[in-house]
């Protein structure tokens, strides 16, 4: 049983998806696989021998594969399927994976599983519909189970430690189709809120919009964006596109933090499923403490200095 | 959000008869009016305009429903798959003394008019799902998402003053009043009779009623908020049909209402309360009494280890025949709750306002099919309407609502016993109830403080996790639909007199008053609002107008 | 079955579409997104009993970018296509109101899954011959984001997912894509598949007049059959629950513990 995981990279470095998606592939069992297909990417395939667990490398190294183009890497995973006989193909379910993946399964005639948060058994998993708010689980009935992976719901496996062998892949695929034109980094010293891993946000308990300022200040050491309540948009404290929650962005970093925020459902509704959650309130009743992995009852204009003093 | 301006790039359509709401009311006229054109093979342009995303998606009601008016629209309503699937198979009554225990009323003392043989548990939102497809059926256009925001009147000529249609809202008008990208100006919708079936303290009604004097004959109208949600419960103690009503606790001093627990299908219950909203302390919740009350071990036994699926909260007109207006108006008729149909010694209004429709669609088919012109008066409907046994039965509860008001809960109920059990509703005396219900607040000084428990996450929850089931959103970027005459009063008048009580009468958390370092400050979260009108009807200085937000906002109530 | 060279289903990709572009559109039917989904007491799915049910968003948006090529003059026609039972009739009509010009219903008893889907619309595809097929990037039901990039494997064409901007100059498709960290942007050679992502437009409202017109507007009914598609399933949905509801932590007594846990017990900082 093998499983073929493509690797998540920009030519020179892995990125760190990938480590979660070979955990989803350890849950799975057997030997893993990881496929780097770029150009100039053998930088990556070394790092990518490393990963932890990773039983050998493929480098697809060409200009075909340059700028992943989907039409030109899917036909080279579907022929690698096939020919090497992997049972499952993995990727991470980020913008790349879940552009990719569909259109290998079409290739080989099966379904696809998106977004899988548990591996239950050789053909079963969870995956969440409804945006999060119902888990399904289902079983797949195809031979070759195609799938991407949700990052969050895995523990990364180590990025050093493993010494798998690289094996170059000659197959040449370009469908001449489409061709990369060019792309904009976002380089906002902010990140996005829905991309952020950290993200810290602040409620009507911070009184004004100026005070928005102590959070940011703890969001720049902390590479975090700055998000908001409801109540706080409609003060006027901070910008609409700001807001977090039921009818603001979804969101789900690593780490939340609330302040001043009393944590009315419709907020959860946007950032339950951040990984720890840290409130920081002066009431201890607040149903924001129901939710929240790390509370701090204390007064905001004393805790968030403090905070940002201590890292 | 400048109407003149707006106007001139309307469009118009014309409609033989126009339709303002797809409650019950509105549907069995439309459904009435199509059926005779069909039999009298005549062309007839129908159209109903309904501000919910769907309809039944702002239906909210008890419901135990009779089907009398039903069965006089479609005598084989059983056949053609009508949802009501759960027959009345035992009523209760209860008086609930305190927190814990209630006194069973024997079904001998209960006002006949409280029983329920023959009716039907039903889910009201589902209803007029399936009538408007009977409608549609039948020709008729049925538009969601569309609000009528504007009366539009006859300007020349012999009709002038007549209603000549309604507009709807403009789509895409930003918070500041200006147009966005995607502004879409409202429609014009020209009929030769309009009807108004807006349901409970209509907003366009509201302004016929005032600008035709159309109650100047009547006791000011009364009204009460129901509160009600839908619960899964364990099977075992499931029985389909069964109908509890009952009043009393936690309803203290002169606050007044009654309860209600039925067992629907699929395990479901409903459960809610309904206040009357001429209440005099300020400090009273409706939301929060009806969060205690289902603590009570009558409700409790029942509710324990379910799980709440919907909630919602919409007012309910309750002066019946003392209060009612007059219904007709050159160019419109106004029925079914908007004007005020509801039986309250039944809490009834859905077979009601169904027969008001009928009537309605009847005396308007004939009057088009005599004189086809617009903007007529249908003198006819109101000899129809008193020739029916929608007066009749209106008639002989006139008394129940104000006895209830004037005796309290336990002598008032004596009155309707011996009134409607032993007189038919015929005691010939006529009790009226004078004062509007935002007339009656106490100053907040003057009145008891209410400590309601805090809600425990199983039976009882707070109000923004209610809404949270309501399903209700509204657009963010368009002007508040929950307008203030004068935007200083909730702080210079009401806060300080009543301790504004918006911030409690409202089921949906709408108002907050906000303590900022400058001092308190009114909030207005419209994007809560279900639409119940409470606080049209219930703002002491009468300050603040409820007006239809852009269309397809509010409430989307499954199976309410 | 098909193999992985799957080639083009007899579509014409010389054909002139410069002057002459057809765009076919997918609308999806799925719960209204206002609604809170709940789960069966028997967990054997979602409740969609009695429950509003819309137009796919991202659907939306597609047809609003695909009615904004025509009245740009770059589009001829706009054909939208939806699959599943009866009742996604009322979603086609919806998309009709908004501005496409015809539709085609695929009756199937329910909402196939994805892979099914791309079978049927590749038949659509080769039979209608569009320069360009819109689709949500996903249905906010299942959330599979699958269809578009299925298709697209099924008849060979290009793929543009994720697009915030679609612009058609000659025979090409510049699609700029919404990607983790950024924006990229694509030149799709035409025919082209594009899914929509949030930001591409902000649809427009259906208006009376145009409601009551779509009503009138012509809608084909097919079935899987008549395309000579045979659905097969790929996956059997085992059960549905809840999500787990999340517990509260431990209440810490002063930031530097907080700081302490964040970096040692979490690891998140
Ligand atoms: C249809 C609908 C959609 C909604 N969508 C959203 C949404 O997308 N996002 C959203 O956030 N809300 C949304 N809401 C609103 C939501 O219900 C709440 O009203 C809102 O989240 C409350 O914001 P808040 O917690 O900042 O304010 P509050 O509830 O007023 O809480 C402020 C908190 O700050 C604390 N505090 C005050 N001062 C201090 C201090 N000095 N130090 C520490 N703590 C302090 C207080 O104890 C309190 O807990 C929606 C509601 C509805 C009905
Ligand atoms: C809690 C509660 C329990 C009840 N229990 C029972 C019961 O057990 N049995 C019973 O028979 N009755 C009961 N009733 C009463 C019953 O629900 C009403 O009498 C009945 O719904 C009235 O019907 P209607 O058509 O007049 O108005 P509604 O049912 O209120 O319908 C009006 C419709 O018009 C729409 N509308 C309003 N304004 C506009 C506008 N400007 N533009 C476009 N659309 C608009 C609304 O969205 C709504 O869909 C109960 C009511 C409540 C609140
Ligand atoms: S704002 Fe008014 S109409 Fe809206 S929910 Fe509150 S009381 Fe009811």
């Amino acid at each position: 049983m093998a499983t073929l995981i493509i690797a998540e990279h920009d030519n020179s470095i892995l990125k760190p998806a990938t480590l979660n998606t070979v955990a989803a592939a350890a849950a799975i069992g057997g030997d893993a696989v990881l496929l780097v297909a770029g150009e100039g990417c053998q930088a990556v395939a070394g790092q990518a021998a490393q990963v932890a667990g990773v039983n050998k490398v493929l480098l697809a190294d060409n200009a075909a594969y340059g700028h992943q183009l989907a039409e030109n890497v899917a036909p080279l995973v579907a022929e690698l399927a096939k020919s090497a006989g992997f049972e499952y193909v993995l990727a991470p379910a980020t913008t790349t994976g879940k552009n990719l993946l569909p259109r290998v399964a079409a290739l080989l005639d099966v379904g696809q599983l998106s977004d899988i948060v548990s591996v239950e058994s050789a053909d079963t998993f969870k995956r969440p519909i409804y945006a999060g708010n119902a888990i399904a689980t289902v079983k797949s009935l195809d031979a070759i189970k195609v799938i991407t992976v949700r990052g969050t719901a895995f523990d990364p496996v180590a990025a050093e430690g493993g010494s798998a062998s690289i094996e170059a892949v000659t197959a040449v695929h370009d469908a001449g189709l489409s061709r990369f034109v060019g792309e904009e980094v976002a380089k906002s010293d902010r990140p996005e809120l829905t991309a952020a891993r950290v993200i810290i946000s602040g409620g009507r308990g911070m009184g004004n919009g100026e005070n928005f300022a102590l959070l940011e200040k703890v969001a720049d050491k902390l590479g975090a964006a700055v998000g908001a309540s409801r109540a706080a948009v409609d003060a006027g404290f901070v910008p609409n596109d700001m807001q977090v929650g039921q009818t603001g962005k979804i969101v789900a970093p690593e780490l939340y933090i609330a302040v001043g925020i009393s944590g009315a459902i419709q907020h959860l509704a946007g950032m339950k499923d951040s990984k720890v959650i840290v409130a920081i309130n002066k009431d201890e009743e607040a149903p924001i403490f129901q939710v929240a992995d790390y509370g701090l009852v204390a007064d905001l204009f004393d805790a968030v200095p403090e905070l940002e003093a201590s890292l | 959000m400048s109407e003149a301006v707006n106007a001139a790039e309307r469009e118009s359509m014309e409609f033989d008869v126009v339709i303002v709401g797809a409650g019950p009311a509105g549907l069995s006229a439309a459904i009435r009016l199509m059926q005779q054109a069909q039999d009298a093979e005549r062309e007839l342009s129908v159209c109903v305009v309904e501000k919910g995303s769907e309809v039944g998606a702002h239906i909210l009601s008890g419901a135990v429903i009779e089907p009398r008016a039903l069965a006089e629209l479609f005598p084989d309503w059983a056949e053609r798959g009508a949802p009501l699937n759960t027959a009345v198979t035992a009523d209760e009554m209860y008086l609930l003394q305190n927190a814990t225990s209630a006194r069973r009323i024997p079904n001998a003392l209960v006002p006949k008019t409280m029983h329920n043989e023959g009716n039907y548990v039903a889910s009201l939102g589902n209803l007029c799902r399936w009538l408007a497809e009977q409608a549609e059926a039948l020709g008729v256009e049925i538009f969601p998402g569309f609000a009528a925001s504007e009366v539009l009147y006859h300007t020349d000529g012999e009709l002038k003053g007549a209603v000549k249609g309604i507009a709807t809202g403009d789509m895409g008008i930003g918070h500041d009043g200006q147009p966005k990208d995607s502004y879409m100006p409202g429609m014009e919708l020209h009929a030769k009779v309009t009807l108004f079936t807006e349901g409970c303290r209509g907003h366009l009604g509201k302004q016929l009623i005032e600008r035709f004097a159309l109650d100047k004959d009547a006791d000011p109208q009364h009204y009460g908020i129901g509160i009600k949600e839908l619960w899964d419960i364990d099977p075992a103690k499931h029985q389909p049909g069964l109908v509890v009503h009952g009043s009393g606790w936690p309803l203290q001093g002169d606050a007044s209402g009654g309860f209600f627990l039925y067992h629907a299908e699929n395990s479901q219950v409903v459960v809610g309360l309904i206040v009357d909203l001429n209440y005099s302390n300020p400090w009273l919740s409706p939301f929060d009494e009806f969060q205690r009350l289902k603590h009570h071990p009558l409700f409790a036994q029942t509710l324990d280890g379910g799980k709440r699926v919907s909630y919602g909260a919409r007012a309910i007109t309750k002066g019946g025949f003392n209060s009612l207006p007059k219904m007709t108006m050159p160019g419109a008729l106004l029925l079914g709750c908007d004007a005020g149909t509801l039986n309250f010694s039944k809490i009834k209004g859905t077979h009601t306002a169904m027969k008001s429709g009928l009537i309605a669609a009847e005396s308007v088919f004939e009057a088009l099919g005599k004189n086809d012109s617009a903007g007529q008066e249908i003198a006819a409907f109101t000899d129809a309407f008193k020739a029916s046994w929608l007066y009749d039965e209106l008639y002989r509860s006139r008394n129940f609502g104000p006895a209830m008001h004037k005796f309290g809960v336990l002598l008032g109920g004596a009155f309707n016993f011996v009134d409607q059990n032993l007189c038919g509703g015929k005691l010939p005396i006529t009790l009226h109830d004078t004062k509007p219900d935002y007339a009656q607040l106490k100053p907040a000084a003057q009145s008891p403080k209410i400590d309601y428990p805090k809600p425990d996450g199983k039976l009882s929850f707070d109000k923004l996790s209610s809404v949270f089931l309501s399903n209700t959103n509204h657009e963010e970027d368009q002007p508040s639909h929950l307008q203030l005459t004068d935007a200083s009063i909730p702080i210079a008048v009401n806060l300080p007199t009543w301790a504004e009580p918006a911030q409690r009468f409202c089921p949906a958390g709408v108002y907050e008053i906000v303590e900022e370092a400058s001092g308190p400050r009114f909030q207005i979260n419209a994007q809560n609002c279900v639409h119940c009108k409470t606080c049209d009807i219930k703002d002491p200085s009468q300050n603040i107008t409820w007006v239809t937000p852009e269309g397809g906002g509010g409430p989307t109530y499954p199976n309410m | 079955m098909l193999t992985m060279q799957a080639a083009p289903v007899g579509l014409d990709i010389n054909a002139k579409r410069q002057n002459s572009m057809k765009v076919l559109v997918t609308v999806k039917r799925v719960l209204d997104y206002n609604v809170k989904v709940r789960v069966k007491a028997d967990r054997s799915d979602v409740d969609l009993a009695n429950v509003k049910m819309a137009l796919n968003p991202f659907c939306e948006i597609a047809v609003e970018e695909a009615v904004r090529l025509k009245e740009a003059g770059v589009a001829t026609e706009v054909v939208v296509v939806s699959i599943g039972p009866k009742a996604v009739q009322e979603q086609i009509r919806t998309a009709l109101a908004l501005g496409a010009d015809r539709g085609i219903h695929i009756e199937t008893e329910n909402s196939p899954e994805s892979l099914s889907v791309a079978k049927l619309l590749a038949k659509v595809v080769a039979d209608e011959q569009p320069g360009l097929v819109i689709l949500g990037k996903q249905a906010i039901d299942s959330d599979n984001n699958q269809t578009g990039q299925m298709l697209a494997a099924l008849t060979g064409l290009s793929q543009g997912t994720f697009a915030s901007e679609v612009k058609i100059e000659g025979d090409e498709a510049l699609v700029t894509r919404e990607v983790d960290g950024g924006l990229q942007t694509l030149g799709l050679k035409l025919p082209a598949i594009v899914t929509t992502d949030l930001r591409l437009n902000e649809p427009r409202y259906a208006s009376l007049p145009n409601i009551m017109k779509a009503k009138k507007k012509p809608l084909d009914v097919k079935t899987p059959a008549d395309l000579g598609v045979e659905l097969r399933a790929h996956t059997e949905l085992l059960s549905v629950e809840p999500p787990a509801e999340r517990k509260g932590g431990i209440k810490v007594g002063s930031v530097a513990e907080l700081v302490e846990k964040l970096k040692n017990e979490a690891k998140v900082i």
